[in-house]
């Protein structure tokens, strides 16, 4: 789960990461204080998740308290990207002489956290890997040992710095990774972190994204923050089905998430398109089956359902149970196709046949007939 | 032959009387796994499915010193503690089928086991099986059959159906690794296919790869270079999977530009892989490929 930038730089202060001065407010009139109790430009910065808000307006220098009213204004309310801005932040503005990067993630390949640092930042690191990869100095860190001194003199020392920046950047490199540590982030990164005119260092960005299985030990960000979700997929959450919007006419439901990829892509390669990814996991019962279907078949975009089950701990019994409990409750002019296979196969063929719902036993076929209920793309 | 479990597999269940755990313990005993213990702390002398259930794992080894593999059903926040446990106490071989442990611990324990020369599948996997000879997870077991085809993937029930596929071809499995779903596994696409090539008993190999990640361009990469000898066939799942969107799996997520199943299809294509469009067409080119 990825933080908003205040919850970030409020990390960042507790850490002793140094973040210009800032207050987040959600009404142009705490814009308008904040910019006054702060003094000077300040930079009005709408809280939202998305990435690239800078370009689409998110972020604009004020000279004044008055400006600060009038951005604050502009951005509360209205939507970045899709995403309604509910905060904006108010930050001193920073002289800066020149942009760096520190960031510390997790490499999957080599299963360890890796320092990335630049002299060159304010610009998206995917951009700098491509274009100057010999910019960019990456340290793995042993997973048990974590961050040692050493680690931190050399990624400070890339970063082309002068004392006191130097010490002050070997610090902050100790100090992110406590961050990145304690708060099980699989990304805390600062870009740009700023050297201003008279040598010192202040981070002007702040990102954190947590390990969503880690959530549990941070109450404070999961209760507070609904994060922007459509209704089918706040019900889908609620039900702790993985769920997954696409733009396609072909609703997939099925067991595991494999077996959920694989059938939206059999059915793409078959010539249809998938309107969703819903996969309710292993030995789903029948109540849980049928909220699944009918939350398919609420759903505008879906005209054709395909449920895929490959019974193991699933028991085809419960799933078609589900299923026919489903369409007793929903009147429906939507097509389903079934495929069944595996544990109590022939019971829950019974008993879908039972109900005149259609049962196929093996996947292609299954995935062609749902391409050609669903008319193609 | 087969790789990591076979007739000589001993395995302690850890967290034997939760239900997953029990619930397993009888499935892999009726499938003939030789299951001598089990541990729950604080259940010590109970039984479950006539399995002696123990307090601890250096317990249940000085009581039967044949084990050599646990498999851990303990839920996710006692995970990793139940890993040390089965590291320290000298076992080769440790299944974790759990579910939902934060990457920050997995990281830790996979270079812990590394460290100390212990072989991890999971977390987050169906487990390991060797048909007819051992099963040493949550896989229903009539879908495989014994043969000389190694599977590895990173998902379970597109596994199943797949093994299913090749069974109902007459292609048999030497063993099907599950290595599990999550963003850093304690066993790689690259070991297992290591495994698979040092195995006497296996003459191609089925891997079964999902967007996020690279482990599949490493894969490519590694039969590259190492000129690999035994046929590999490969599905990917997740071609029509949008970016930033985690499809179930925890490692599921193409992210920072990385992880599409495009680029992975093309680098094991390049490597000489033959790459299915659809799980069905898996065993269809294994039958032409063994057949040569």
């Amino acid at each position: 789960m990825k933080l908003f930038e205040y919850e970030a730089r409020n990390i960042f202060n507790q850490y002793g990461i140094p973040v210009p001065k800032f207050s987040v407010v959600s009404s142009p009139e705490e814009a308008y204080k904040a910019a006054e109790e702060i003094g000077g430009r300040v930079v009005v910065k709408a809280q939202v998740l998305v990435a690239g808000r800078g370009k689409a307006g998110g972020v604009k220098l004020a000279e004044n308290p008055e400006e600060a009213y009038r951005y604050a204004k502009q951005m509360l309310g209205s939507e970045i990207k899709g995403e309604k801005v509910r905060k904006v932040v108010i930050s001193k503005a920073v002289d800066i002489a020149r942009e760096l990067y520190l960031s510390i993630i997790i490499d999957r390949s080599i299963g360890a956290p890796v320092i990335l640092a630049s002299p060159e930042g304010g610009v998206d690191i995917e951009e700098l890997a491509r274009t100057k990869p010999e910019r960019i100095l990456k340290i793995v860190v042993d997973p048990i040992l974590g961050v040692r001194d050493y680690h931190a003199r050399r990624a400070a020392s890339f970063l082309e710095l002068s004392e006191p920046a130097l010490k002050k950047a070997q610090e902050i490199v100790v100090n992110l990774y406590r961050v990145f540590e304690n708060y099980n982030c699989e990304l805390a990164e600062i870009n740009p972190l700023a050297l201003t005119p008279d040598n010192s260092l202040e981070a002007v960005d702040a990102k954190i994204i947590l390990d969503d299985n880690a959530l549990f030990k941070y109450p404070e960000f999961s209760s507070e923050f609904v994060r922007d979700l459509s209704y089918y997929e706040a019900e889908a959450k609620k039900m702790n089905f993985s769920y997954v919007e696409l733009d396609g006419n072909i609703g997939i439901l099925c067991n595991g998430a494999g077996l959920t990829m694989a059938t939206m892509d059999s059915v793409y390669v078959l010539g249809g398109k998938p309107a969703n990814f819903l996969d309710i996991g292993g030995g789903a019962r029948a109540d849980l089956v049928e909220k699944a279907v009918t939350l398919l078949l609420q759903h505008p975009k879906t005209e054709v359902i395909f449920i895929n089950i490959l019974g193991g701990i699933t028991r085809c019994d419960e799933v078609a149970n589900g299923i026919v409990a489903a369409l007793k409750k929903t009147t429906t002019s939507k097509k389903i196709v079934v495929r069944l296979k595996g544990t109590n196969e022939e019971e829950g063929r019974r008993i879908l046949e039972e109900n005149n719902v259609f049962v196929l036993e093996e996947m292609d076929e299954a995935a062609r007939k749902a391409v050609e209920l669903g008319g193609g793309r | 032959m087969t790789v990591l479990v076979n007739s000589n597999t001993r395995v302690v269940v850890q967290g034997i009387t939760g239900r997953e755990g029990s619930f397993h313990t009888r499935a892999m005993l009726s499938y003939g796994t030789k299951i001598l213990a089990g541990v729950t702390p604080g259940k010590g002398g109970s039984t479950v499915e006539g399995v002696p259930v123990y307090d601890s794992v250096i317990e249940a080894v000085r009581k039967h010193p044949e084990l050599n593999t646990s498999i851990i059903f303990v839920p996710s926040r006692f995970a990793s503690d139940a890993v040390y446990e089965a590291i320290d106490a000298g076992l080769d071989l440790v299944v974790v089928i759990t579910e939902g442990i934060p990457v920050h611990e997995t990281m830790k324990f996979v270079r812990y086991a590394k460290l100390n020369g212990v072989t991890i599948i999971g977390p987050n996997c169906p487990g390991v099986i060797s048909p007819g000879e051992s099963k040493v997870g949550i896989m229903p077991g009539h879908v495989f059959s014994r043969g000389r085809v190694g599977i590895v993937s990173r998902s379970g029930t597109l596994t199943y159906e797949i093994a299913y596929a090749m069974t109902k071809a007459g292609i048999g499995q030497s063993t099907s690794i599950g290595i599990g779903g999550d963003p850093v596994p304690g066993t790689s696409f690259i070991d297992a296919l290591e495994m698979f090539r040092e195995d006497d008993g296996t003459d191609a190999v089925v891997l079964i790869g999902e967007i996020g990640g690279d482990m599949e361009e490493r894969a490519a990469r590694y039969i590259v270079e190492q000129e690999y000898k035994k046929p590999v066939v490969a599905y990917i799942a997740g071609r029509t999977a949008p970016p930033g969107k985690r499809m179930g799996h925890a490692g599921a997520i193409i992210s920072m530009g990385v992880g599409d199943a495009a680029s992975k299809i093309k680098s094991l294509k390049e490597a000489g892989v033959e790459v299915a469009e659809l799980p069905s067409q898996v065993a269809e080119i294994l039958k032409k490929l063994l057949k040569k």
